[in-house]
C-alpha cells in the first residue's frame, strides 16, 4: 500500500512550490498517474520512494511514514520495500544480470529468498533465462526492460514504481511489457503505480490521477 | 550468487582491466623499487657487519685505509702492498693488543684466494671443519665452503697455485698443494678463501739459495684497551705501515653509497605518486562514469556511507595488489642483483625474508591507495540521487 497526503515539494527557495494531488493504491491494486512531460510526475515519484523529501505532507508505504525515517533507515525502507522499473534501464554494469539481481537483496540487507533459484525462474519466465550470466550492455533494449521488471521486483517489494515504462517501446511491446508488470506485480502482491505521458495507457486503470502543473509562488 | 562489497568492487575493477593493470604496475614498480634499496641496504650492511666481527684494527701498508680494509676483511680488492714480519711484531706483541691474526698473500686456485694465517682466523670467525683437519705443516690446505663446492676440491685432493690472486695463467707447477680440511659454510669471508700456514706463502716465492726477508700482507688487530686505537698508529709512525678501522672505513663506503641509494629512492617515491595519481584519476574516473549506477545502488537500499567505502574497497584493492607485485618485483630484483654480486665480489645476498621496514612500506602504499580514493570518493557521498536519476 502506498499514500501520499498534501504533498508540496521545492527544489530550491525563491522557485515555484510544487503541490501535488493525494494518491492512494492499495496492495494488489493499479495507479495510473498521468500528465505531459514537466508537470511534475518524476518529482512525485522521487518523492514517493523517498529520493527526495516533500516540504510538507506525508508518504506512506506499508504502514510506515517516510518522513519519520532517518536517512540510513530510509535508505534500507526503500531498498526493501520500494522496487523502481526506470524509463530506460540501468544496470551495475560489471555484474552479470543475474548478479545484478541479487543487488537488491544484497543492498537492502533483506537478503533474496530463494535466492539464485528464484532469480532464475524469474528471468526464465520473462523470456531473458538464458541471459541470466551475461553482461547487461549484451542484452538488447527489450531485454533489459525485462531484466529491470526483474530486478524491482525479485525481492517482494510492498510497492512497484514504473516511471515511463513504455514510452520508448512499439505497440506491441508496450502491451507485453505493461502486462508482465502487472502480472509480476500481483505475483508477489506489490501495489503498482505507473507514471506516464503514454496515451496508450490512460484509460488502463480506473484508479488514475491527473497531474497538472500547479504551482504556487512560494 | 553470494553478493559482498569486495566481489563488487573486485568485478568494477576487473572490467576496466586496462586502467586496474596501468594503476598496479606504477605501484609495484615504486614499491618494488624502494623495497629492493631497503633490502640492498640491509643485506650489504649485514655482510659488512658479520666479517668485520670484533675486528679493530688491521695494520697494513701504507695506502688506502678503504683499500687495506677492503682486501683483507673482505677480501674484494687488491692489496696495499706487504710489511715486514719483523716491523709487525712490534705492534702484535704490544699489550694493547688482545689478538693478532697475521694474513699473507701471494697465490690464488682458480681465482680463489689462497691466504696465509694462523688457525686463530679460523676461530675468529666460529667456523668449523665438516670434514679433515686444520693444517699443521706447510703445503697443507683447508677449504671453504664455497671453495670447495665451486671449485670442486675435496679432502686429499691436490693442486698447484697460480701467480696473484687472479691471474690464472702463471702456474707454480713446482710446489703442490694438498688438502687436509673442508670448513663448514660459515656465511663469512672464510667460505670463499684457502687457508693454510704463513710459511707455504713464503715457500712459494722461495727460490734456491736466497735469503727472504719474511713478510706478510696485514695483521687483523683486536684490542685490549681502547687507548689502542690513539697509541698503536704512533708506534708505526716512521714505517711504511698504516693503522686501519674496519668500522670507520665501512661506515664511509656505506655514506658514499647511500648517496646513491638516495637517489634512487627519491625516483622510487615519484613513481609511487604518479601511481598515487594513476589510481586518483582512475577513480575519479570511475566514479564519473557510473554515476548513475551509484545512484541506482542508493535506491536499491544501500546508503551513502556503503559506497563510500565500496570505492575505498576498490582503491584498497588496486594498491593492495600493487604491495603484493612490488614484492615480487623487489625479489626478483635481489635475485639478479645477487647473482651478479656473487659473480663479481664472491658475496651471496640472499635470505629473502620479509623486512620490519617492508611492512611500513606496505603500509605506506596501501594507505596512497586509499587516499587516491577518497577523495575523489567524496562526490559519492554528496551524491544527489534525485537530479542524478533524472538527468540519465
Amino acid at each position: 500500500m502506498i499514500a501520499t497526503e498534501n504533498l508540496t515539494f521545492q527544489y530550491a527557495p525563491e522557485t515555484p512550490m510544487l503541490r501535488f494531488p493525494d494518491v492512494v493504491c492499495a496492495a494488489g491494486d493499479r495507479l495510473l498517474l498521468l500528465g505531459d512531460s514537466g508537470c511534475g510526475k518524476t518529482t512525485l515519484l522521487h518523492l514517493m520512494s523517498g529520493l527526495l523529501r516533500p516540504a510538507t505532507g506525508t508518504v506512506t508505504v506499508a504502514g510506515t511514514v517516510l518522513g519519520g525515517l532517518t536517512g540510513r533507515e530510509l535508505d534500507r525502507f526503500r531498498g526493501a520495500e520500494v522496487g523502481i522499473v526506470f524509463q530506460r534501464a540501468h544496470f551495475v554494469q560489471s555484474l552479470t544480470v543475474l548478479q545484478n539481481l541479487a543487488l537488491p537483496g544484497f543492498l537492502s540487507g533483506k537478503g533474496t529468498e530463494g535466492g539464485e533459484e528464484r532469480a532464475r525462474a524469474m528471468l526464465e519466465r520473462l523470456g531473458i533465462g538464458e541471459k541470466a550470466d551475461k553482461r547487461p550492455r549484451d542484452l538488447s533494449i527489450g531485454e533489459q526492460q525485462r531484466a529491470g521488471i526483474a530486478r524491482a521486483l525479485i525481492h517482494s517489494p510492498s510497492v512497484l514504481l514504473a516511471d515511463e515504462p513504455t514510452s520508448a517501446l512499439d505497440d506491441r511491446s508496450t502491451e507485453r511489457v505493461i502486462a508482465l508488470l502487472e502480472s509480476e506485480a500481483d505475483r508477489v502482491g506489490a501495489a503498482l503505480v505507473v507514471v506516464t505521458h503514454d496515451t496508450r495507457l490512460k484509460d488502463r486503470y480506473a484508479n488514475r490521477v491527473t497531474l497538472n502543473p500547479v504551482m504556487e509562488q512560494a | 550468487m553470494k553478493l559482498s562489497w569486495i566481489k563488487i568492487a573486485w568485478r568494477n575493477l576487473a572490467s576496466k582491466p586496462l586502467s586496474t593493470a596501468l594503476s598496479m604496475a606504477l605501484l609495484a614498480f615504486g614499491v618494488g623499487m624502494v623495497s629492493l634499496m631497503m633490502l640492498a641496504e640491509h643485506q650489504l650492511r649485514d655482510a659488512f657487519d658479520r666479517n668485520i666481527k670484533d675486528i679493530d684494527m688491521v695494520l697494513g701498508a701504507k695506502g688506502s685505509p678503504l683499500q687495506l680494509i677492503l682486501a683483507n676483511v673482505y677480501h674484494v680488492d687488491a692489496p696495499t702492498g706487504n710489511i715486514r714480519l719483523a716491523d709487525a711484531e712490534k705492534v702484535m706483541r704490544h699489550p694493547y693488543v688482545a689478538e693478532a691474526i697475521p694474513l699473507a698473500y701471494g697465490d690464488n686456485f682458480q681465482r680463489y684466494r689462497i691466504v696465509g694465517t694462523e688457525p686463530s682466523y679460523v676461530e675468529h670467525y666460529g667456523a668449523e671443519l665438516a670434514e679433515g683437519r686444520l693444517w699443521e705443516t706447510p703445503f697443507e690446505v683447508v677449504v671453504g665452503a664455497r671453495v670447495a663446492r665451486e671449485a670442486g676440491l675435496k679432502l686429499g685432493d691436490t693442486f698447484f697455485s697460480s701467480h696473484g690472486l687472479l691471474d690464472e695463467t702463471d702456474v707454480h707447477t713446482d710446489k703442490t698443494f694438498t688438502v687436509v680440511g673442508v670448513l663448514e659454510e660459515s656465511r663469512s669471508v672464510l667460505d670463499q678463501l684457502l687457508l693454510c700456514n704463513v710459511q707455504t706463502v713464503w715457500g712459494v716465492h722461495e727460490h734456491e739459495g736466497e735469503e727472504v726477508d719474511p713478510e706478510v700482507t696485514a695483521v687483523l688487530l683486536k684490542k685490549r684497551n681502547p687507548l689502542a686505537v690513539l697509541t698503536l698508529p704512533n708506534l708505526i709512525s716512521d714505517t711504511n705501515m698504516q693503522i686501519a678501522l674496519p668500522a670507520i672505513e665501512v661506515n664511509r663506503l656505506t655514506q658514499n653509497f647511500g648517496l646513491g641509494l638516495g637517489t634512487l629512492r627519491t625516483i622510487a617515491l615519484l613513481i609511487m605518486a604518479l601511481s598515487f595519481a594513476s589510481i586518483f584519476i582512475s577513480v575519479y574516473d570511475s566514479l564519473l562514469a557510473r554515476r548513475y549506477e551509484l545512484a541506482l545502488m542508493r535506491t536499491m537500499g544501500s546508503s551513502a556511507r556503503g559506497l563510500y567505502g565500496s570505492l575505498l574497497l576498490e582503491g584498497g584493492l588496486l594498491s593492495l595488489g600493487g604491495v603484493v607485485l612490488g614484492a615480487v618485483v623487489s625479489r626478483v630484483g635481489i635475485a639478479l642483483l645477487a647473482t651478479l654480486v656473487e659473480d663479481k665480489f664472491r658475496y651471496d645476498l640472499n635470505a629473502l625474508a620479509i623486512l620490519p621496514s617492508e611492512w611500513l612500506l606496505a603500509a605506506a602504499a596501501i594507505a596512497v591507495g586509499l587516499l587516491a580514493a577518497a577523495i575523489p570518493g567524496l562526490r559519492a557521498l554528496r551524491l544527489d540521487i534525485s537530479r542524478t536519476l533524472s538527468d540519465a
